[in-house]
């Protein structure tokens, strides 16, 4: 392997890399405005009308929860601390990302997987490629007749 | 009367469909011209007959024929003509019926032009197709048929039926519920057609690629055949995506285009597999390669359109999008199965016969750039797959929903996305063959180099994150590569031909369509990688509660709240509309007007922003709650998106790329001349 494909490699690794999903930042109590609500918000979801982000939600019930969360922030509580309890009272699916127990790792592992494994597979395709195609122009036998051969191909690229 | 002659109409049209299905199959095995000819004849004459029941419904919608349960649960008398016939595929059983009269259609067309020059391929053409045509058919007759009216029994029940019960007498409501509030909106007219047009366009390349598969064809004549097909459907699913968008950030009002909702990713999965189909079938055009590789990305792209589908009628997915659970999931469910693993079995079955004699000089070649470019879309749509399938598998191996939203997607397809951008720009600069990365950086340092000022001038600015400006480079990339060799080659035919830059432009460009027409696609792509950097990356958002006279202040801007008013609009709703005087680096630049609007049939709110856009920023404002008229005020969120306008800007050059790509060319069909002995 050159070490420009070695190179290459690594560079993709790290996009892969980059692909795993960061985890939420834990907030800090202070006065509370409507823009750190909206901020833990938006990465809540509606437990009712599922697929809509807590901060634009317009239902009563969701404002609620965001005075719920208004709440919760005056008092102190973290971010974090914040997801767990709403994912307690009603379930993962109000959190944006699964948390990472159990079969949700799979969520984590499996982008930069996929990612990985086209690298390894292209990779490997391109390289049977390349050798197939160094064995070609090493010991193929030219044909007898290479002059017909030769004017062949010349007129063929004349016609392009 | 219209509805009785649509559902008796619909039924011989499902008849004649099996018919040609029956035909062509038997028509192909016995190698009968006869039979084959009446197989074509009955795919034609389904068309007409769809149509007409397309017609007897949009009669019934635009006549008050509230007996009707789709009329009645659609239209109210409040409506206008435009949202009338746009409800024809606002509701399942319309929609299937759309769905059925657009393939009806496309098959109409593919064997009324194509029949003469692709006789081969024809019949198992048909057969696909009008499989694909039978199954949808058999929805709407028996499961979601449009035409079911309302009646009252003896005992006084509501009962829904197509024909009159025994006792029983029509029911005869006076108006209907209307469409769902979300929908009322121009954006109705345009995206689910546009989108519909795309999924049911990639059925005519995925029958093509079915025939030669079942043939044993090697050749690349149907890819040849469907190539326009295929830029068609593509064009129409973008333009749909597009549509979408544009109407997400109007009504919906979260500041957004995009929200990675389930169905939304459902559209945009065939989208992925259908551009690096739409770039791979270009390489077997050109090299004969990728023969086995274009097989699958159709067969997954159809498989992808009937999944969509699927996903949004059966029940699995809670969105804005979906239609209500249906009985239908479980066919759809099968069908898909069934599809995919026929078509998976033809593949595997002619796997050996497919292979190319692809050999590899280099690494920076285009054929390999191309293999890296698919490999990229491939993984998105796998990813996005996961995102989609992992919380029903989830609540079936655990039973724990869970909910996989936008940070998952845009941190795992960000980059690749990146990545995609920069191929975008260094594969068209790329050569056939063999192509190293010295002769490749030739080609590029210069308008790399260009490139870098637009990060730079970022970066001066404070104008962004780290990632933002690496983004903005990656974007402006492929912008300054294609302008640069677009450039040079007008520079050198200017030369050449001794005339303007202006008429070398025109004539580069339609006398190789396909390339320019491709260089005008990736701009277009690029002016919208800008938009979505913007609003992505350099969004200020801030919410704040206003008393009247009191101002509100973000990124240069101030909102000074005036006042409220609430109207009954006489149409149905109550509407609330704010008004905020707007000011920029301390300068009036005029008034928005978010508003709120109540619809008392559905209790449901709608929430419109205020808009101010200009080709540097948008302004974009939200009423999010509000209170009676006092001291107390209103709720506004406000949002600043940067570079917006340029992700509704570049469509409209990506649409004029793929119709220069369309365009028919000048050159006339060659004749084949046989001379006698004599000489005549």
């Amino acid at each position: 392997m050159t070490w420009r494909m070695r190179v290459f490699i690594f560079l993709l690794v790290g996009v892969a890399m980059l692909s795993v999903p960061e985890p939420a930042i834990a907030m800090e109590g202070t006065p509370v405005s409507d823009d750190q609500v909206n901020e833990v918000a938006r990465d809540m979801y509606c437990p009712v009308c599922e697929n809509v982000p807590l901060d634009v939600c317009p239902t009563a019930a969701c404002a609620q929860w965001r005075k719920l969360i208004h709440e919760k922030l005056s008092a102190g509580w973290t971010e974090g601390q914040i997801k767990e309890f709403f994912a307690e009272q009603y379930g993962w699916n109000v959190l944006a990302l699964p948390p990472r127990t159990g079969l949700n790792w799979l969520i984590y592992v499996l982008p930069p997987s996929i990612v990985i494994g086209g690298v390894i597979l292209v990779t490997f395709l391109l390289r049977t490629g390349r050798k197939a195609s160094i064995l070609f122009s090493e010991g193929f036998p030219m044909p007898e007749n290479s002059t017909e051969l030769r004017d062949k191909i010349k007129e063929d690229l004349d016609k392009r | 009367m219209i509805a009785t002659i649509g559902v008796g109409v619909l039924v011989i049209a499902l008849v004649i469909s099996v018919m040609a299905l029956a035909t062509a199959i038997y028509g192909v095995r016995s190698k009968s011209g006869a039979t084959l000819a009446s197989a074509r004849l009955s795919a034609l004459v389904v068309f007409p007959l769809i149509s007409l029941v397309v017609l007897a419904l949009v009669i019934l919608l635009l006549t008050n024929h509230f007996e009707y349960v789709y009329v009645f649960q659609h239209i109210d008398l409040a409506m206008p003509v435009y949202l009338r016939i746009a409800a024809l595929w606002g509701g399942q059983e319309g929609s299937l019926l759309f769905w059925c009269w657009l393939l009806s259609g496309f098959t109409f067309a593919a064997l009324v032009r194509k029949w003469n020059t692709d006789r081969d391929l024809q019949p198992w053409v048909i057969a696909v197709t009008s499989f694909t045509l039978v199954f949808f058919l058999f929805l709407v007759v028996f499961f979601e048929n449009p035409f079911h009216r309302y009646f009252i029994s003896y005992e006084g029940e509501v009962i829904k039926s197509l024909f009159t019960p025994i006792y029983a007498i029509q029911a005869q409501p006076q108006d209907g519920l209307g469409l769902n509030p979300l929908l009322r909106h121009i954006g109705m007219v345009v995206h689910p057609p546009a989108l519909y047009i795309g999924f049911v366009g990639f059925v005519i390349p995925f029958a093509y690629a079915i025939s030669a598969l079942i043939q044993g064809r090697t050749d690349s004549a149907w890819v040849k055949a469907t190539r326009k097909w295929s830029l068609f459907a593509w064009l129409f699913l973008s333009i749909g995506l597009v549509l979408g968008s544009r109407w997400a950030y109007d009504v919906l009002g979260w500041g957004g285009y995009w929200g990675w909702d389930p169905v939304e990713i459902s559209a945009f999965m065939p989208w992925l597999t259908g551009t690096a189909y739409l770039h791979s079938m270009l390489m077997q055009e050109k090299r004969g390669v990728f023969k086995r590789l274009n097989i699958t990305l159709i067969i997954l792209t159809f498989c992808l359109v009937i999944f969509g589908t699927f996903l949004t009628r059966s029940g699995m997915l809670s969105s804005v999008h979906a239609f209500s659970q249906s009985v239908i999931g479980p066919s759809f469910f099968v069908f898909i199965c069934l599809t995919f693993l026929l078509s998976l079995g033809l593949l595997l079955y002619r796997w050996n016969i497919l292979s190319t004699e692809f050999q590899v000089q280099s690494f920076f070649s285009r054929e390999s750039l191309f293999l890296f470019n698919n490999l990229l879309f491939i993984a998105i749509f796998l990813i996005c797959l996961t995102g989609i399938l992992f919380p029903i598998f989830s609540e079936l191996m655990t039973g724990q929903k869970v909910t996989v939203g936008p940070p998952f997607y845009e941190s795992a397809t960000g980059p690749l996305f990146g990545l995609l951008l920069l191929l975008m720009g260094i594969v068209p600069l790329s050569a056939w063959g063999a192509s190293s990365s010295k002769s490749l950086g030739r080609e590029i340092w210069k308008p790399a180099l260009i490139s870098l000022v637009f990060p730079l001038v970022a970066f001066v600015t404070g104008a962004g994150k780290p990632l933002a400006i690496l983004a903005l480079w990656l974007t402006s990339l492929p912008v300054c590569i294609t302008l640069y060799d677009y450039s040079k080659s007008v520079a050198v035919s200017t030369l050449l031909h001794k005339e303007s830059r202006l008429k070398a432009l025109f004539h580069l460009t339609s006398s190789n369509r396909h390339r320019y027409g491709g260089y005008i696609v990736h701009l277009g792509v690029a002016l919208m990688g800008f938009g979505i950097i913007g609003i992505e990356f350099l969004q200020s958002q801030t919410q704040a509660t206003l008393k009247q006279g009191e101002s509100v202040d973000i990124a240069g801007y101030s909102l000074t709240y005036q006042n409220l008013d609430v109207n009954d609009t006489g149409d149905g709703r109550e509407e609330a509309r704010a008004s905020l005087k707007v000011s920029h680096n301390d300068r009036a630049v005029g008034w928005v007007f978010p508003r709120r609007d109540y619809y008392y049939a559905s209790e449901q709110t709608v929430t419109i922003p205020g808009l101010r856009s200009t080709p540097v920023e948008d302004l974009y404002v939200i009423l999010v709650d509000w209170l009676p008229i006092t001291s107390e005020g209103a709720t506004f969120k406000v949002f600043v998106n940067p570079l917006v306008v340029w992700l509704w800007v570049g469509p409209l050059v990506l649409v004029t790329g793929t119709l220069v790509a369309l365009w028919p060319s000048r050159k006339k069909g060659t004749s084949l001349v046989i001379r006698t002995e004599e000489g005549k």
